[in-house]
């Protein structure tokens, strides 16, 4: 296992030594110490590394992952895993906004809560929050699963393509073209699975599925007032 | 017409036709209407400056003997890789999807063969446009649709777009009817969607978020590219101090008669200021933090058609400039061949600015594959790379006139405002006088 102290060098060093692995191989593990609540710390990876990151670190942490597997011991800042493509970002504390927003693929679990924007945005990633999520959740979210096992902040979906969300807990309020669904069995079977994935231990019939009602998808002046 | 045959009939200056067509079809539709192209009402303008040409107190070049340099770099401020182009005119961003593939790939080649940049749109890049474009800057916008860090790193540059001067403070918009399956993959989209796409970034706010952003793009990439931030002129003289402070290598501005894909007609018209009024505000604020002409460089657009524009424009104080409805013009767009068609649509050649429809006869603003194949790429590559040439040629005329031997050596100095308004905006004197409105 590869040690990085960023005590004692900086985020610059520890980027370029993680992305030359995408050109050669030295190291599949990392721990990174000292955070310190750093900016951009293991962004643009693109290798199937395991990186560890011992503390809290600041904005787009693991951003634009592509395969790696990163894990935050501690709160994570704004826009973590921002953009991800693919491989998985686990968070065992707290997210701050924007948590997995615009990502493509890969699986982003967040042990504790995320803030507002959880999810926005989002393009394909599967996003598992152990805790609940802020206000605008999923905002714009074109394509992707967001579960929240706790509870959903005002405005969950709005302006909502294709993600599917699953809550467990209560929903303060739905944003404009959100709507809940039935959980149907191929919903609790893929709900089962991303759980696992997540290893989150909970019951897929305890949730509640909500989607797009696709009414705002093209322009109709009669739904000027959802705007 | 009517007024030559009926001269008593007396025609509204306040609600004049236009605006009674316009009210009409407010009332019978209920929708505002939407429409592509930059604002078409006159604003102050490059054509209300002209050059003093040298004559006693300056010396000029000789035409076809002495050099005039064109060459300009950009983003020297961070980037390890800084850009060179040969000549200081740009291929502004324009989307596939509000673009044909082939016209992308025809503003590439055309660019390409001139030594100049081309940009990417809201919709990522495509294969194509990356292939023919031998400099290219991708854009990274609100929407982030087709976002992926193996295109960063395929780039010459990155652009963060902030607003467009067709509408600051807007998002994209691109109509069902361009949708297709392509482009709908491209931007993880159902088909047929009526895309409108964010207008704020997903995961920053203001300034100080803006340089974390920054970094982490810098981070992502190893601080190769250089990072364009670029702005609706609005605020203009605030927005490029921060855009400075976040980080920018280059500042990008566009006034309000820069072009869009799709946007309301009340946004296009009565968002945003002249490019002419906005350049000097940013010069103002680059000289101020110590980095005009000294590692932060300005791209200025919005309504450049001519050599002269570009001359006045580099005059003014930017360092180079992006064209988007004059390459779109170049490459056939509007063309008198195509009015039969463009009149079945209810325009005609020269007036066509329904971009969002898809049925441009030209092939250009349009994903219908039968339509698109009127556009050649190569021919249309020709015809870009021609009209670059003329435009720098035309640059180089008065440059030399005014005894400059690089583009970049002209200065407010060479420049006179024809009114009174282009004086105070431009901050030249009015001609025949010493006087700059607001200044002396």
């Amino acid at each position: 296992m590869m040690k990085f102290d960023l005590a004692s060098h900086s985020v610059r060093e520890l980027n370029q030594l993680l992305h030359e692995q995408a050109r050669q191989l030295t190291e599949r593990e990392w721990l990174v110490l000292n955070p310190g609540g750093a900016h951009s710390i293991a962004c643009g990876i693109d290798q199937e590394l395991s990186v560890t990151i011992d503390g809290h670190c600041g904005y787009y942490c693991a951003g634009m992952n592509k395969k790696a597997h990163v894990t935050i011991r501690g709160n994570a800042g704004v826009g973590v895993a921002e953009n991800m493509m693919s491989g998985v970002v686990r968070v065992l504390g707290d997210a701050s906004q924007s948590a997995g927003a615009t990502a493509h693929g890969g699986l982003l679990v967040i042990e504790g809560n995320a803030s507002a924007r959880c999810g926005i945005a989002m393009k394909g990633i599967d996003i598992v929050v152990k805790g609940s999520v802020g206000h605008m959740s999923a905002f714009m979210g074109q394509a992707g699963r967001l579960v929240v096992c706790g509870d959903a902040g005002d405005a969950l979906g709005d302006s909502l393509y294709e993600v599917r969300i699953y809550v467990r807990g209560k929903v303060r309020s739905l944003g404009a073209d959100c709507i809940e669904k039935p959980m149907r069995e191929e919903h609790l079977k893929e709900l089962r699975e991303l759980l696992a994935r997540a290893d989150v231990d909970a019951d897929p019939r305890d949730f509640r599925r909500y989607g797009s009602a696709r009414q705002l998808y093209n322009f109709k002046v009669d739904n000027a007032a959802a705007y | 017409m009517t007024r030559d045959v009926l001269p008593h009939l007396r025609e509204s200056a306040t609600f004049d036709r236009a605006v009674i067509h316009e009210i009409q079809r407010a009332a019978e539709t209920g929708i505002y209407d939407i429409r592509g192209w930059g604002a078409k009402r006159r604003v102050p303008h490059f054509d209300d400056l002209l050059f003093l040409g040298a004559s006693m107190s300056r010396y000029p070049l000789e035409g076809y003997r002495e050099k005039c340099a064109t060459n300009v770099v950009l983003g020297t401020r961070y980037a390890k890789k800084p850009i060179e182009i040969s000549t200081p005119i740009t291929i502004a961003g324009m989307s596939f999807g509000a673009l044909s593939a082939q016209a992308k790939e025809a503003l590439g080649r055309g660019a390409s063969i001139v030594g100049t940049s081309t940009t990417t749109g809201d919709g990522g890049m495509t294969p194509e446009e990356r292939e023919h474009s031998k400099i290219l800057v991708y854009q990274y916008l609100p929407s982030r649709y087709g976002m992926n860090p193996d295109d960063l790193r395929k780039a010459d540059a990155i652009e963060v777009v902030l607003g467009q001067g067709a509408k600051p403070g807007g998002g994209g918009m691109l109509l069902g009817q361009k949708i297709t399956e392509r482009v709908a993959k491209m931007r993880t989209l159902p088909v047929g969607v009526d895309q409108r796409s964010a207008c704020r970034h997903p995961d920053w706010t203001g300034p100080d978020d803006l340089a974390i952003k920054i970094e982490e793009l810098r981070e992502i990439t190893d601080w190769e590219k250089p990072i364009y931030v670029k702005i609706g002129a609005t605020r203009t003289y605030y927005d490029v101090k921060l855009a400075v402070k976040a980080g920018a290598d280059v500042v990008v501005l566009d006034g309000m008669q820069g072009g869009t894909a799709a946007t309301q007609e009340v946004f296009i018209e009565h968002v945003g200021i002249p490019i002419l009024a906005a350049i000097p505000q940013a010069v103002q604020a680059l000289q101020e933090m110590n980095v005009h002409r000294n590692g932060v460089q300005l791209i200025v657009s919005g309504g450049i058609r001519t050599g002269a524009d570009v001359a006045k424009a580099l005059a003014l104080g930017a360092d180079a400039v992006a064209i988007g409805t004059a390459a779109l013009i170049a490459l056939g767009c509007n063309h008198p061949r195509w009015d039969a068609e463009y009149r079945k649509l209810g325009s005609a050649a020269g007036f066509y600015d329904d971009y969002h429809l898809g049925q441009d006869p030209a092939g250009i603003s349009t994903q219908d594959p039968e339509l698109a194949k009127r556009l050649d790429p190569v021919v249309g590559g020709r015809r870009i790379a021609n009209y670059l040439r003329v435009l720098t040629m035309e640059a180089q005329i008065i440059a030399r006139a005014c005894g400059k031997s690089h583009l970049l050596n002209l200065e407010p100095e060479d420049l006179v405002a024809l009114t009174v308004e282009a004086a105070a905006m431009a901050r030249v004197p009015l001609a025949g006088t010493n006087w700059i409105p607001g200044e002396s």
